[in-house]
């Protein structure tokens, strides 16, 4: 059961860095616009250059 | 009035800001958003974006597909009326949307809160499920305590921030002397709450934080469907509203100044150019024309318009340029009054108990006494608080309206997008539930079963000559008429190539071709008895005036609409404030048997409010201002999108495309979407009744809880996708 010591608050730190990186997203307005985003990764135009 | 006082104290130093004020609005905003409805692809963002990219004075133009709009940051000075071409040359239709209307909805902060506490709720269930799912496969002892110990750490804090809307909503409904679906969620969150961290601090075997935790998210995920719905309705109606940008060319000094319609006074000068709607209500100072009022009488002849005239807002100026004295402005306009005593009558839609209500108010006392019940009893039985305070808990966690919570938020979504998808946008919270029930259809005439735009009847009545010449003289006017005589003749004949064409405002056209006066206009003007029908006269040389009848055309899909309503066995009836030779035709020719012609709108709402004393449940269809009334006062309200303003505030549905054919759909998809909340509600039902008797006999351990209440809610989101 030693391992538990390890795991239990790295299942933690995991799961706090998924809702961190989720409230990020959020504050930078990603959910805006869904079927834009959609479709945004079919054009090619950012490709080299990401949008400003 | 005060301006008016300090600008005769010092002019100057009051108009210094005033003229900065208005440099500030000349110079434009520096952001500006455009309607493009045609977008719907990647390629399509692309090059609305190139072709806005491209232009001097544009920073960054990004398109937001989901609400098809383009956001453009400018340099200052640059109009929408400068950047709209552009778009159009990439082959896409813009509209300029008022800045001001759409303020309110860029960012939609409820929507992002309740997503935040969703993602939160979410976040910590799954790590006390994991906590959980290792206590159910047999830790034990200290291990168990442990893990009991943080999953309190996560839960408590968690549901501190996520459980805050039930929270708030229970205490409001609670403070006001009512039940509602939040009072049992809180409690049953509350309550598994205090006993679960009773239970670890004595280290006992079962703790409910998961099963806390997961009926949040759920409750959560059924909140923030319901919020998305509404969302996406409203900020499509403000969009409508924002495509009427509202100005007006005021002569201030002497000089013609385009103002906001807010900063118009009473008193002012407004000149009106021919095709304009009128911003106010007023006087006729100078000008001859003639005016549309079909919006807000329902007449399909333009009126005519002279000096001394008083006109309302709303009337749209037909043939010559109109100068008039504001009589009222903003608020005070009778348009606006009309717009007051509809949201007046707003008020009453709130009778209206929603199903879900309706079934808090059976269920939510009914769970609570059964969890007392199991309380006392068990209390009386064993004498142990502690087993009768988790034995009450369990019952009321299992019970907790996880499914009915989801029930109609789940089920109204699918509906409403189906409809979104099929041009229907539905406004209101209950109006699904209310179409459902509808047994009689109250049809407007004037734009809403026809266009409100004349088709010309008889062309065969004028020799080929004729119809050059009166192709030719139509080319020289904007009156509907002459647009309907230009729809039918062009292609058929050329126009005569007429000279000295000029419009006579408030008369028609006249021209001179090969040394003859040519005129097409009213009767009288060339001296003959009008018909009751609706003409215009063509006169060329001595010969004699020939007339030309009219007739609205019929909207897209009137005539299948009728039919399928018909066919569904519901009762459709015409009323119109038109005169009865035009509406006895149209409901001839659409099979409707039921016609009232003349209608005041007190008149069309009486009809509708005797026809619900009849016990009837009405759906009214109309366009107009004045189908208002009827409007708000029928079960429920369908305004297509081209109706006034005021009319699409007043119906709970507006129809977004041109056509009717998707009402007998619509009023499918709500009976089909009631009858899968009532399923839902019999689901939870049944679920409860093999449940509860488990929680009661303190056979309901915390994997039980879980899983029932998972199970249930996904077999009624399920049963709810089944109506896509």
């Amino acid at each position: 059961m030693d391992v538990l010591i390890w795991l239990i608050p790295i299942s933690l730190f995991l799961g706090a860095v998924g809702l961190v990186a989720f409230v990020w997203s959020l504050r930078a307005n990603q959910y805006d616009d869904p079927d834009g985003n959609s479709q945004r990764i079919l054009s090619d135009q950012w490709d080299n250059h990401p949008q400003p | 009035m005060g301006e008016t006082a300090s600008l005769s104290a010092c002019p100057a130093c009051a108009a210094a800001p005033l003229a900065q004020d208005r440099a500030a609005r000349v110079m434009g905003p520096a952001q500006i958003t455009l309607s493009v409805p045609g977008l719907h692809c990647a390629a399509c963002m692309d090059k609305v974006e190139r072709a806005l990219q491209g232009q001097p004075g544009v920073r960054r133009a990004r398109v937001n597909l989901t609400l098809k709009r383009a956001m453009i940051e400018t340099e200052p000075g640059l109009t929408p009326a400068d950047l709209i071409p552009f778009v159009e040359a990439a082959g896409y239709e813009a509209h300029e949307l008022d800045a001001g209307s759409i303020a309110a909805t860029a960012t939609d902060r409820a929507g992002r809160d309740l997503l935040m506490r969703l993602a939160v709720a979410g976040f910590a269930s799954m790590n006390v499920m994991l906590l959980s799912v290792s206590v159910w496969s047999g830790a034990e002892d200290a291990t168990r305590d442990m893990f009991h110990w943080i999953s309190a750490a996560i839960a408590l804090p968690a549901i501190a921030f996520s459980g805050q809307p039930f929270f708030r909503s229970a205490w409001g409904a609670l403070k006001a002397g009512r039940l509602n679906m939040d009072v049992p969620i809180t409690l049953a969150i509350l309550l598994a709450l205090v006993t679960s961290v009773w239970e670890t601090a004595l280290s006992g075997e079962d703790a409910y934080f998961d099963a806390a935790l997961t009926l949040t998210f759920f409750l959560l995920g059924g909140r923030y469907l319901d919020h998305r719905t509404r969302a996406v309705a409203r900020s499509a109606a403000e969009e409508l509203t924002a495509l009427e940008v509202p100005r007006a060319t005021v002569l201030r000094n002497g000089q013609e100044v385009l103002l906001p319609i807010a900063e118009v006074v009473v008193g002012d000068l407004i000149r009106l150019r021919p095709g304009a709607r009128l911003p106010v209500d007023g006087e006729i100072t100078e000008g001859h024309s003639e005016l549309d009022r079909a919006l807000l009488t329902g007449e399909t002849l333009p009126v005519v318009a002279a000096p001394g005239q008083r006109v309302s807002a709303g009337e749209v100026n037909l043939t010559g340029p109109l100068t008039l004295r504001a009589t009222a402005v903003g608020r005070d306009t009778s348009l606006h009054r009309m717009a007051d005593l509809v949201a007046l009558a707003e008020s009453g839609r709130s009778r209206y108990t929603p199903l879900a209500d309706r079934a808090a108010r059976l269920y939510a006392p009914g769970v609570h006494i059964l969890a007392a019940l199991a309380f006392i009893g068990w209390l009386a039985w064993s004498g142990d608080a502690r087993l009768a305070l988790n034995i009450a808990a369990s019952v009321l966690i299992i019970t907790c309206p996880c499914a009915l919570g989801l029930a109609v938020p789940a089920v109204t979504t699918a509906a409403s997008g189906r409809l979104f998808r099929r041009g229907m946008l539905i406004k209101h919270e209950t109006a699904l539930e209310r179409l459902a029930a509808v047994d009689t259809v109250v049809f407007d005439k004037t734009g809403t079963l026809t266009t409100g735009t004349p088709r010309l009847l008889n062309p065969e009545a004028l020799s080929r000559e004729d119809q050059a010449l009166a192709l030719g003289l139509a080319q020289g006017s904007s009156h509907p008429l002459s647009v309907a005589i230009r729809t039918a003749l062009t292609g058929q004949v050329t126009p005569a190539a007429v000279t000295a064409l000029r419009e006579v405002p408030g008369f028609g056209t006249e021209a001179q071709w090969n040394g003859m006066t040519l005129r097409l206009g009213r009767a009288h003007w060339l001296g003959v008895e009008a018909g009751p029908q609706t003409a215009t006269w063509l006169q060329s040389g001595r010969a004699d005036p020939v007339e030309l009848r009219f007739a609205d055309s019929l909207r897209e899909g009137a005539e299948s609409t009728v039919a399928a309503l018909r066919a569904q066995g519901r009762r459709v009836l015409l009323i119109s404030g038109d005169s009865a030779g035009p509406v006895a035709d149209l409901a001839k020719r659409l099979g409707i048997e039921d016609w009232q012609a003349g209608a005041l709108p007190g008149d069309k709402a009486a009809r509708i409010a005797a026809l619900q004393a009849e016990g009837h449940k009405v759906l009214m269809v109309g366009d107009g201002l004045n189908d208002t009334a009827a409007l708000t006062s029928a079960d429920v309200s369908i305004s297509p999108a081209s109706a006034l303003d005021a009319a699409r505030v007043a119906s709970d549905i507006v129809l977004l495309g041109g056509d009717l054919a998707p009402i007998p759909g619509a009023l499918t998809t709500a009976s089909r979407a009631t009858a899968r909340i009532r399923e839902n509600f019999r689901i939870a039902t049944l679920y409860n009744v093999i449940a509860v008797p488990l929680a009661v006999a303190g056979l309901c351990s915390p994997l039980i809880a879980a899983l029932a209440m998972s199970a249930s809610s996904i077999t009624v989101s399920l049963n709810a996708l089944r109506l896509r």
